[in-house]
This record gives C-alpha cells, sequence and structure tokens, in this order.
C-alpha cells in the first residue's frame, strides 16, 4: 500500500489539487457573487442560494460596460493585426536579408526592451497633447504598434525557414514582399500565433497607458472602466464582482480554446526572450 | 524609367532596396515612438516642465537634488524594494515546489497547470478588486470569516500600515505562480533523463539528484525568472492603484511603489520634471538587472 501511493505520487496529487483549488477559489468565489442578490452577499455559500442574473442586466444599464468591452476589443485587435505585420515583416528582413547596417538596426530595435513604459508615458502624452491623440483610439493604441520582444521573436523563428525557398519563390517570379507573405510566414504559424495571442491578452489587459491617455467614459478600455466603476461601486460587492467577471470571462474562453498554443508559447518565448 | 534603373541592379543591391523599403515606417516608428521619448525623458527630468505653463525651464540636476532630499520618494523606493525582496523569493520557492511536482506526475498535468496558470492571464484590475474584496472586514470578507472558524481575531489587511504590503504582495504571488510554474515545467523538461538514471544507480538520494542535478542544470531558467521578477516586481501598480483607498498607495504611504508615486507625481500633480527624474532613475535600475543578466548568462555559457 505505502509503496503503491509512493510509486504513483499519490501526495502529490493531493497537495497539488489542494493548492490547485486554492489558486481558482477567488475566480469561483468571484462568479458566484455575481449571481447572488444583494442581501445574499453576505451569504458566503459558493452556490448562490437565489441564483439570478440581475446584476448582469444591471451591470449593463447602470454602466458603460458593453462599450468599454468594444473599446478593448477593437484596441486589441488593432495592435494585434499591427503588431503581427510589423514585427514579422521586420523579423524576416532583419534575418534573411543582407545589406548595410542590418545588425545596427537589429541591435537598436533590441535595445527598445529595456526601456520600461513608465518612462515613455510622460513623453507620449506630452506628444499626444501635441498631435491631438488624446481621447481617442489612436492614442491608446500608438505605442503598441510593433514590439522590440516580437521583432526578435520572429527573426529567430525565421531561420528555420530554408533560404532554398525563397530562392525558390524569386524563380517563381514572386517579388520579395509576396515571398514573405506567402512563402515564409505559412511555415511560422506557430510563433505567429503564439504572438498574436500575447500581444492581445497583454492589450486587452494594459492599464498604465490607457488611464493615462483617456478620461472619457465612452473610451476606456475594460481595465480602466472597472477601476473607476469598481471605486463607485465598492460598497456594492456584487456589483464590483459581475464587472470583474465580465473582464475575465473572455480571457478565460480565450484560454480554454488556444491552452495548447499559449503554454507552449510561454515556454518557447519566455525562454528565448 | 524607375523600373529601368532597378533592373540594372544586381540581386544584392535589389534585396537591400526591398529591405530599406519593409524598413521605413518600423524606423520612424521606432525612432519617434521609442528612442525620442526616451531622450526626451531624460530632458524632462532636467527641467521644472509642468505641462500648464508652455515653457519648460532648464534647472539642471534640480530635480535630482530634490529628489535625494524627499522622503515620500526614499519612502516609495524602499517599498519597492520591499515588494521585490519579500515576494521574489517566495514566489520563486512556491513556483519550483509547484513546478517539481507537476513534473512527476503521470496523469493530469494539463489539468494541474491550468489551475495554476489561470490567475496569470486574467486582467490585474479584475484581481485586485477580487482580492480587496476577500480582505473585507466581518460579514464580508472571506479571510476574516475564515479565521473567525478559528476563533482569530479579526484583522485588518489593507487598513494596517503594517498588513498592508504583504496583503497586496500576495496576490501579486499568486498571480506570477502561474507564469514560473509554466517556465519551471519547461526547464525540468530539458533535464535529460540518464542523468536520473546514472544517479539511481549510483545510488544517490531524492535530495542529492535535487540539488546535485535538477537546481544547478535549472541555472539558466532561474536566472530568467529572477531578472523577469525583479523587473516585474519593480514596475508594480495597477495593484496597488486599485487596492488602496483611492488609488493613494496607503494608508500613510505604506504600499506606494516608485510607479505609482511617479503618477501621482506626473498625473494628479502635474510636476512632469519631477517625476521624468524618477523614471530615470527606475530606468537605470532596470538596466542595471537587464545588464547583470546577460553578464551571469554570458559567464555560464
Amino acid at each position: 500500500m505505502i509503496k503503491f501511493i509512493k510509486e504513483n505520487h499519490i501526495i502529490a496529487y493531493i497537495i497539488l489539487g489542494i493548492g490547485g483549488l486554492a489558486m481558482i477559489f477567488p475566480f469561483v468565489w468571484m462568479v458566484s457573487t455575481s449571481f447572488k442578490e444583494p442581501w445574499d452577499v453576505f451569504n458566503l455559500a459558493i452556490i448562490p442560494p437565489n441564483p439570478t442574473l440581475n446584476n448582469y442586466v444591471r451591470l449593463l444599464t447602470v454602466s458603460n460596460f458593453s462599450r468599454w468591452f468594444f473599446n478593448s476589443f477593437l484596441v486589441g485587435l488593432s495592435v494585434t493585426v499591427s503588431v503581427i505585420f510589423f514585427d514579422s515583416l521586420v523579423g524576416y528582413t532583419l534575418c534573411k536579408f543582407s545589406f548595410k547596417g542590418k545588425n545596427v538596426i537589429f541591435i537598436l530595435i533590441l535595445s527598445t526592451m529595456m526601456i520600461p513604459t513608465e518612462m515613455l508615458v510622460i513623453p507620449w502624452y506630452n506628444m499626444s497633447r501635441e498631435l491631438g491623440w488624446i481621447n481617442n483610439y489612436w492614442g491608446i493604441m500608438f505605442p503598441g504598434l510593433m514590439t522590440g520582444f516580437g521583432t526578435f521573436l520572429m527573426r529567430q523563428f525565421f531561420y528555420s525557414v530554408p533560404d532554398d525557398l525563397i530562392d525558390a519563390g524569386r524563380i517563381d517570379g514572386l517579388n520579395e514582399f509576396q515571398i514573405w507573405y506567402k512563402v515564409a510566414m505559412p511555415l511560422v504559424k506557430p510563433a505567429v500565433s503564439a504572438l498574436a495571442i500575447f500581444t492581445f491578452l497583454g492589450n486587452w489587459n494594459a492599464f498604465l497607458w490607457p488611464l493615462i491617455v483617456i478620461s472619457d467614459n465612452n473610451l476606456y478600455t475594460l481595465p480602466v472602466g472597472l477601476a473607476f466603476f469598481s471605486g463607485e461601486f465598492q460598497t456594492e460587492w456584487e456589483m464590483v464582482m459581475t464587472g470583474a467577471s465580465v473582464a475575465t470571462i473572455p480571457v478565460l474562453i480565450i484560454f480554454l480554446i488556444f491552452q495548447k498554443q499559449i503554454v507552449e508559447g510561454i515556454a518557447l518565448t519566455g525562454l528565448k526572450g | 524609367m524607375f523600373k529601368k534603373l532597378f533592373s540594372k541592379l544586381t540581386i544584392k543591391q535589389k534585396q537591400a532596396l526591398w529591405g530599406y523599403l519593409f524598413l521605413i515606417v518600423p524606423m520612424i516608428f521606432y525612432l519617434g515612438v521609442r528612442f525620442y521619448p526616451t531622450l526626451n525623458s531624460f530632458y524632462i527630468s532636467l527641467t521644472d516642465w509642468d505641462i500648464v505653463s508652455k515653457n519648460k525651464n532648464f534647472i539642471g540636476i534640480s530635480n535630482y537634488i530634490e529628489l535625494f532630499h524627499d522622503e515620500v520618494f526614499w519612502k516609495t523606493l524602499g517599498n519597492t524594494f520591499e515588494y521585490i525582496i519579500y515576494g521574489l523569493p517566495l514566489n520563486l520557492f512556491l513556483s519550483f515546489v509547484i513546478a517539481y511536482n507537476i513534473n512527476k506526475l503521470r496523469y493530469g498535468l494539463t489539468i494541474y497547470r491550468t489551475l495554476y496558470f489561470i490567475p496569470y492571464l486574467t486582467s490585474l484590475v479584475a484581481v485586485s478588486w477580487v482580492w480587496r474584496w476577500l480582505y473585507q472586514p466581518i460579514p464580508l470578507g472571506i479571510f476574516n470569516n475564515f479565521l473567525a472558524q478559528f476563533g482569530i481575531a479579526q484583522q485588518p489587511f489593507l487598513e494596517s500600515t503594517s498588513q498592508a504590503l504583504p496583503s497586496i504582495l500576495a496576490p501579486t504571488i499568486w498571480v506570477q505562480i502561474g507564469f514560473q510554474v509554466i517556465i519551471f515545467l519547461a526547464g525540468l523538461k530539458g533535464v535529460p533523463k540518464y542523468l536520473y538514471e546514472a544517479a539511481d544507480i549510483d545510488g544517490a538520494s531524492n535530495m542529492q539528484k535535487l540539488f546535485r542535478i535538477t537546481i544547478p542544470l535549472l541555472r539558466p531558467t532561474i536566472v530568467f525568472l529572477v531578472v523577469t521578477g525583479s523587473i516585474r516586481y519593480l514596475r508594480i501598480f495597477t495593484q496597488v492603484y486599485n487596492m488602496t483607498y483611492q488609488g493613494e498607495g496607503g494608508p500613510l504611504n505604506s504600499t506606494k511603489p516608485l510607479v505609482l508615486y511617479i503618477y501621482n507625481s506626473a498625473f494628479r500633480r502635474f510636476e512632469m520634471g519631477y517625476a521624468s527624474a524618477m523614471t530615470v532613475i527606475l530606468f537605470v535600475i532596470i538596466l542595471v538587472i537587464t545588464l547583470f543578466q546577460l553578464k551571469v548568462l554570458n559567464k555560464h555559457d
């Protein structure tokens, strides 16, 4: 018996299981409270005594949540498209082409990874004020349109694309842009999807810059909206938990769909970055 | 005419032209949105700019001298390092223990990994508010209700100058565990099995295997996590903004990190010059940590 327990790591299963439940219990409670009537919030039962959708209905009527949701989605999607396009094009250029100044440009782009966002927000804010980018979508998006990290990552992956294939493309009469798009890009799909997922999630959850550049309630992204909403409804915790659930659930859905790519992507990019 | 000229070029020259063409827009971006603002930050830190007045007066290193005498600055810098010193080692330890044990399992690896990973993905704002709720006094707060079950007196958590910082650290660690576990798991997968088999033949104990094989071979992983972790802890902001009264990093500045002080100086009091001086200091600290990483990793390889 003891041998059986030891060989199959039964104790590890149990302890990890308890730890894992501890990891998700705040979420379970959050979601459960979002289905509770206000007078049941003090009832700490996991299953709501009188389950209701009232909080969600109220959330949509008293706040701008649907708009914030849309804003976050739009910003996340646009930035992701831009990052995928530019980071892979630049990564490809820096990997497969030879021209003067290539290494200098690579090092310059790489070195931007060391600059913390916190250092840039003041000049960005100043720039946005002068160019009229305060309180519009472009203002939220422009700092993230390209990333040093993504460029570095894509460059690494393009090394796995054989030069022969690229030459074959040239012989077939494709121009360099078409070769990148039609020949090279399909071969680095795993890297592209990992970069896309991380960029989207990163922008979906971004807080500091949107908080600075947006003061118009209609243009808040979800995290900024949630922060102000929660501050305002602080005493109504069932509402705060409903807001938090709305911000969290889409991410969980993305994760459950792309679980494999996300986990492999982190392991891959994390270690290389 | 353009086409004619182009066709005269060699393949190499054509390629170079395409290369430059692809890089025009990105170079404008990197110069305009990364390098110029970086230099601009250094410059603003030498002025008394307050956003309202049009002109920035050059005042030399006055902002830095003022910072040196600013108690709140030292307090926030101290808090930031407290977050790192208390948070990071505990974080790494927990993540390693979890990853080490998950790695042993034959079944259910995916489920366990998912459980531990979920907090890392969620919006930090949502996480902060959920935890703020967990810390509430009785009858609302789950933690205090839990303690009451064991007859332990109600704790103030976020309301107390001594408990607030650890109370903010808890969700911070909780969120980061997911990321670190995944990285550790990837590192553990890279340790060749035959080393353990050889150790088994030599009759090594589990502890010996752990300290003689696993940990030394995980060194690059650990260095990576220490560096990314310290940078993350150094930039702590969102959770303090959302978990403290009016986002002020209280009570009595006891939880206020450097980045929150920067944010307040710049965007609540509009002392852009002063705030920029602090961002320069943050930049220097991050630079030192990054160079340290490069040095340690290069030495090993």
